[in-house]
């Protein structure tokens, strides 16, 4: 018995120094004021109306990045498990997220700028040219872009996993194709679902570079504040209360969406 | 288990190797002693041949390292464990820097050629009788603008940007000293202004430019308008003058309400091994032809007097990057006004960043 427990040392060891610690120092910094002094200063702050309604903001791009990547995502994870050639699909969707995000945003200035490749194409089919870059339009755009395949991949894997016996029994049965989805597929592929949209939600919660580069901060987000108090003002402490507030968010977002394993049901 | 064990080792002695690679090409760069000179800059802010010919004249070897925004160079110097003998901080940094004790005083009568620099630029709020720095180069926050994109007219003041014909033209620098001291200066006041009435008075102000705002970016800035995403932008006179050699259309003004003037002063952090090298390498940099040939390479402007007589006329006459005395008296340098009022100042910036849809 005590061997086994030496294996979970260096694991602990990992969760008490980079999990655990970390948080306790933010909670500990939000705490602090400009001057060093233990205040709750900090968390008045954020109940004013200016943090507030950047925590509104941030949830609503937030959702509406999720909400695209899964409208997006799911018929393309349903398209790619009828495809001959899955892996090589699923290498060319999972490709873009080893190129660096700050150099896939920069690409798209180019393509998205007055005179870029996309203004380009609208020109050439006659609506001729329309501000593109720094709008809700291309935030949401770009960041479904990023996010995209960690929507298609946990979908993919529940679509995969889908007995394919219970489509055809919902067909002998005599259900439509949109009773048997709504129905069948839909349901049993939840777990995926869920999965994905905390894998978009989250951090696209905390964006930053993004809300500069491409949306011009017009669409400013918690992570752009947290950003700006700790390269900018140094004010760590506020800083660290928009991030202790972040974290709870998350928290119930993960317990909200997180799956409860019914009993008796088996795959 | 064997392959385990096998796998472990062979990436452990990779590491190892790794390490040791490390370790001695650090060696090769950051050693130090009495012959060595140790030089902190910003990147390519320095004319390389300077660099040979100071080490041929004097017989010191220098080592050069580049950082990329004052923050990282006061951290480097704060933490220690470094040797650098010069840097080159800006203004605001250097108050830091002075109240911090980072900084070696400077010993004057081992810098004669201190007599070239122009008296406007010495003696200034943030080191008072350049005990601790010497001027590299200077410059101002301005307007860049396109006159073609926005329709031939000059612009000339900070007032000019809130015309209704500016629509979404507007690039505006991600800074809030700067921003903020944008809308101050349109109003008449101070860009160092604590006031609180007079804040929330720039604050509204600045909120009823959002329609002419197209983005507030950061360095992409420079890019944006040479590309001609937009016609006016707020920036830098040093990223001024770069993306003017890139695009023609592009001017630039210090716009006549006042502005900001910056300076990128060298100086001696307290990590300084070789003092005395130290001292002759400003006292060089200072030698006007030295000065000259520094700012042909730069671009920058030079706060060097004698200097300037040696640049081309073009470049000295430019009033844009060299203005007269009676636009540098309506200049001011960002004062350090402390943390508080700086997050006070952060926070209004946010506001407005909010507002600005």
């Amino acid at each position: 018995m005590h061997k086994r427990n030496w294996y979970l040392i260096p694991y602990s060891l990992w969760i008490a120094l980079f999990v655990i610690a970390p948080i306790v120092l933010i909670v500990y910094y939000s705490l602090l004021g400009l001057d060093g002094e233990f205040t709750l200063a900090n968390y008045e702050n954020f109940f004013t109306s200016t943090y507030l309604t950047m925590t509104l903001s941030s949830f609503w791009y937030a959702f509406l990045i999720t909400l695209f990547s899964l409208l997006i995502g799911y018929p393309t994870a349903y398209l790619l498990t009828r495809t001959k050639h899955k892996q090589l699909w699923l290498l060319l969707i999972i490709l873009p997220t080893w190129i660096n995000l700050l150099l896939k945003t920069y690409a798209f200035i180019g393509l998205f700028s007055t005179y870029g490749f996309a203004n380009q194409v609208l020109e050439a089919i006659g609506i001729g040219r329309k501000q593109i870059l720094f709008t809700d339009f291309s935030f949401v755009f770009v960041s479904v872009y990023i996010f995209i395949p960690f929507m298609i991949l946990p979908i993919f894997n529940a679509l995969e996993k889908l007995n394919p016996s219970l489509v055809d029994a919902s067909r002998d049965l005599g259900a439509s194709n949109w009773t048997t989805f709504r129905r069948v597929i839909f349901p049993l592929t939840l777990d995926g679902v869920k999965s994905g949209a905390q894998l978009v939600f989250i951090p696209a919660l905390s964006l930053f570079m993004i809300t500069r580069l491409i949306a011009g901060n017009r669409v400013i987000t918690l992570g752009t504040a947290i950003e700006q108090h700790f390269l900018v003002t140094q004010d760590w402490g506020m800083g660290a209360t928009i991030a202790v507030f972040l974290i709870i968010a998350m928290a119930i977002i993960m317990a909200l969406t997180s799956t409860k394993r019914k009993k008796g049901v088996t795959s | 288990m064997k392959k385990l064990v096998q796998l472990f080792a062979l990436i452990f002695l990779l590491s190892a190797a790794i390490l040791f690679a490390l370790d001695r090409l650090n060696a090769t760069q950051g050693y130090s002693g009495e012959n060595v000179l140790n030089i902190y800059n910003w990147g390519d802010y320095i004319e390389p041949e300077l660099i040979d010919q100071f080490e041929k004249e004097t017989g010191i070897k220098v080592v050069y390292q580049t950082f990329d925004s004052n923050e990282a160079m006061m951290t480097k110097v704060e933490q220690g464990g470094t040797t650098y003998d010069i840097a080159v901080p800006s203004d605001y940094a250097i108050a830091k820097m002075i109240d911090e004790d980072l900084l070696i005083p400077l010993d004057q009568s081992k810098i004669p050629n201190v007599k070239h620099i122009d008296p406007r630029f010495l003696d200034v709020s943030f080191d008072p009788g350049n005990k601790y720095s010497i001027p590299y180069f200077w410059g101002t926050v301005g307007i860049v603008y396109n006159r073609d994109l926005i329709g031939g007219d000059a612009i000339t003041s900070w007032k000019d940007l809130w015309k209704p014909e500016y629509k979404n033209q507007i690039l505006l620098a991600d800074g809030a000293r700067e921003v903020m001291g944008m809308s101050l200066n349109s109003l008449g006041y101070s860009l160092n202004e604590t006031d609180e009435a007079k804040l929330q008075e720039a604050k509204r102000n600045l909120m009823e430019l959002t329609p002419n705002i197209k983005a507030i970016v950061g360095d992409e800035i420079k890019l944006l308008l040479a590309n001609e995403e937009a016609g006016i932008g707020v920036v830098w006179s040093g990223d001024a003058n770069e993306i003017m050699s890139e695009n023609d259309k592009l001017d630039y003004v210090v716009p006549s309400e006042g502005s900001n003037v910056w300076f990128d002063n060298i100086v001696i952090p307290k990590t300084a091994k070789n003092v005395e090298g130290a001292h002759k390498f400003i006292d060089f940099m200072l030698d006007p032809e030295n000065a000259a040939k520094n700012t042909d390479y730069v671009g920058y402007s030079t706060p060097n007097k004698d200097a300037l007589r040696l640049l081309d006329p073009e470049v000295a006459e430019d009033e844009r990057f060299y203005p007269g005395e009676d636009v540098t008296d309506k200049l001011e340098v960002y004062e350090n006004l402390g943390k508080e009022m700086l997050a006070h100042y952060n926070e209004l910036f946010l506001e407005f960043k909010m507002h600005s849809k």
